[in-house]
């Protein structure tokens, strides 16, 4: 009895950890394996467990919450089935870099390999979608594991860690003590750019005719937004963020030419097509944002590549100066050396350059038809962006209204804009809105989502009743899987195989069983006073659920079709 | 091209299989791999026999670089390096073939390390080109059984891979 004064159990160690990580909040779902960490948390209160309905909401509340805070979201789920339905949640987060850790239950050590009750390799399933994951196989390792686990999910480039937990870990006694900081001979992610590669970029942006900086999600996962808009501002080059990107330059700047990429606008894509010297910072030259590569390298371009993962350079395409460090370093850097230097960038090109981005911009590639009798989608999130002033967290699920929100909500500040760029994940917005809602009680949040997105993680709308999440839906109704119908009606002859989605719910109804407020919009003239009625002090304190019956035939433009050019959109006007 | 990478890696369970799940995951080939601890029985010691463009290859350094149980990791061809497989094969060794049997092994400088009745199993060790030459010399209906180490590699000189 004696020295159990100073031992506690695996639980208990587990739970001192998260104190020690300062974490706020824990998203899980209790089970067998995971039971003596519960028993734990029911006698502590540094930090809030949230029950989500469905272990994928878990990790995508958990991601969420990251991508909003900057702060490692924690999930915690049991072994088998709940591990499984956690892997989704995790992927996404991994595609899009996203700092995390998910604690899961597994059988007792002596049982494993033995096909037990809720037995699964999780160690092994998530391999392929995690930074780095761990099987706890010893108590004494396991406050070192949980502080690895965490330095390795922020550090460098950030991504989900998977820590499995043997229940009967979590029951034996050892001493808590946790490691103030962690060394690792196998993990030193470099943050300082080499300052030779710095200068010799810095000599090629002061000497570029066509300049265009293209910044991606790492100026917002690497809290870069501010450097970024004094280097763009200080040297008046256009600028275009990708999906993951927006909100890492203010979108109401002129010099912002709106997202790049499969749905980028015209002149976004056009000049990253023409320019000269091309300055990409965070961001990876992904499928979606340059189109075919070819074509791409069908003109001669200088490209200088900032990026904190080594092997994100020259990966799909070759770059003349890569930086390898953490952005907001390399660009503090890069504005002292601008500062420093009295050279300055060739104004009379980058005069004739900003006419002809002008001309492409006069092409007002996002209009729409404002006077329909139908409720266009692109309208309800412009009301959207104005109800709100353009302040809003927006949340989104994958899709037509994806992209409709991030075409035509214009973010300011970064971790505005929480969605799963990588994956593309449906049903992430529910669990996505509410992870920031508890980051950020008091402000405006609203998840943009389609009908068929929404009924993925449907089951949530249980648990902002519970948690009070008084997060707005803006559900965009067009009784199809939008961008699927899209694809089937350019590329596959209008045959619209099993887009439609039939028998939907009442989603008033279906809100009002929740404990909700439900509303349905069917006229445009509607759809502003519906989303000031939501916003309003009344509903301040109540989740809305607005279900907006859109355009059914409304398809994305522009598109760059798979395997086209950046420079080979399909204009709206052109159909 | 073909390439030889050599890595350091920690020696903890689970840590081949990032490597090799790494390589299925992005479609890398994969000749041979083999692995084994080192004179420090924290660290394993990998070689890797791959092939692919200039483009994959870089590709393949920087993901092996980025596991986070991978210390360090090294191109044996971006420099002068030794490579070394062995093989053990059965072969018939009935009349005949008894002597011819020796004399080849003795040719390329190999060991019969057991006799049987009716075989011989002889080790041969050298580069994978040698190994492959002597199967080629043998006529197919003798061998009865092949087992290849794969490749290990190790630079010459004063190339180490050592943290």
């Amino acid at each position: 009895m004696e020295d159990r004064h100073q031992k506690i159990t695996g639980a208990e160690i587990l739970i001192r950890c998260l104190q020690e990580e300062n974490v706020k909040f824990v998203f899980g779902y209790p089970g067998g394996a995971v039971l003596n960490i519960y028993d734990a948390i029911f006698n502590q209160d540094h930090f809030k467990h949230v029950l989500v309905r469905h272990e994928q909401a878990a990790t995508h509340a958990a991601d969420a919450y990251a991508r909003a805070t900057g702060e490692v979201g924690v999930a915690l789920v049991t072994s088998g089935p709940g591990a499984t339905n956690a892997v989704t949640g995790i992927a996404t987060a991994y595609m899009d870099s996203i700092p995390m850790v998910v604690i899961s239950g597994q059988v007792p050590t002596p049982a494993i390999g033995m096909d037990a009750f809720q037995e699964v390799d999780m160690v092994g399933i998530t391999r392929p979608c995690v930074k780095h994951n761990f099987l706890v196989k010893d108590i004494k390792d396991l406050a070192t594991t949980i502080k690895k686990a965490f330095y390795i999910a922020a550090s460098g480039r950030p991504g989900p860690v998977v820590v499995d937990v043997p229940k009967d870990i979590t029951a034996q006694y050892f001493e808590f003590s946790y490691p103030k900081s962690i060394e690792m001979r196998s993990y030193n992610p470099i943050l300082k750019g080499h300052s030779g590669q710095i200068k010799k970029a810095v000599n090629l942006i002061l000497n570029a005719k066509r300049p265009m900086i293209y910044a991606g999600g790492g100026v917002v996962l690497g809290d870069a937004a501010e450097q970024l808009t004094k280097l763009t501002r200080a040297l008046g080059y256009p600028i275009t963020n990708t999906l993951m990107g927006l909100g890492g330059y203010p979108a109401t700047d002129k010099q912002f030419l709106g997202m790049l990429g499969m749905h980028g606008t015209y002149e976004a894509n056009m000049a990253m097509q023409e320019c000269d010297v091309l300055i990409a910072v965070g961001a990876r030259f992904d499928d979606r944002v340059i189109g075919n590569p070819e074509h791409f390298f069908s003109k001669n371009r200088t490209i200088i590549h900032i990026d904190v993962d080594p092997s994100s350079i020259s990966k799909r395409v070759k770059v003349d100066v890569p930086i390898v460090g953490h952005v907001l370093s390399v660009l503090t850097e890069m504005n002292e050396l601008l500062e420093a230097d009295s050279g300055k960038p060739d104004q009379a090109a980058l005069a004739s350059w900003w006419k002809q981005i002008e001309e492409w911009r006069g092409k007002n590639c996002l209009n729409y038809d404002r006077s329909s009798a139908i409720i266009k989608p692109q309208f309800v999130v412009e009301k959207l962006w104005e109800v709100t002033n353009g302040d809003a967290f927006i949340t989104s699920d994958v899709g037509q209204h994806q992209m409709w929100a991030a075409q035509y909500y214009k973010f300011d500040k970064p971790r505005r804009w929480i969605n799963s760029g990588g994956l593309g994940t449906m049903g992430v917005g529910l669990p996505y809105a509410m992870g920031v809602q508890l980051a950020y009680p008091d402000a405006q949040v609203a998840c943009i989502t389609g009908e068929a997105s929404i009924q993925m993680c449907i089951q949530e709308l249980s648990t902002c009743k519970q948690f009070h999440l008084p997060v707005k839906v803006v559900t965009l109704n067009n009784r199809y899987m939008g961008m699927v119908r899209q694809w089937q009606e350019f590329f596959y002859g209008n045959r619209y195989s099993e887009s439609y989605m039939d028998a939907l719910p009442d989603f008033v109804k279906l809100a009002e069983a929740y404990g909700h407020v439900g509303m349905r919009i069917e006229n445009p003239a509607d759809v502003e006073p519906a989303l000031r009625e939501a916003f309003s002090p009344k509903l301040k304190e109540r989740m809305v659920f607005m279900d907006f019956l859109t355009d059914q035939k409304e398809n994305v433009f522009p598109m760059v079709p798979n395997g086209k050019g950046l420079s080979e959109m399909i204009l709206a006007e052109e159909l | 091209m073909k390439h030889i990478i050599s890595l350091l890696m920690e020696n903890e369970a689970g840590a081949l299989s990032r490597v090799a799940g790494l390589f299925s995951a992005r479609a890398y080939n994969i000749e041979s791999l083999t692995v084994a601890p080192t004179e420090d029985p924290t660290l394993s010691r990998m070689t890797i026999v791959t092939s692919g463009s200039e483009e994959v290859i870089e590709q393949i350094i920087k993901q092996l670089n980025k596991l986070v149980d991978v210390v360090k990791v090294l191109d044996l061809n971006d420099g002068r390096y030794i490579e070394r497989e062995l093989m053990l094969v059965k072969v018939k060794a009935t009349g005949a073939l008894r002597d011819e049997m020796k004399r080849m092994c003795d040719i390329f400088r190999g060991r019969i390390i057991d006799v049987a009745d009716g075989s011989y199993t002889i080790e041969l060790t050298g580069d994978g080109s040698k190994l492959d030459a002597f199967l080629e010399a043998m006529d197919k209906t003798v061998i009865l059984e092949t087992v290849r180490t794969g490749a290990s590699g190790i630079g010459r000189g004063d190339r180490i891979l050592k943290i």
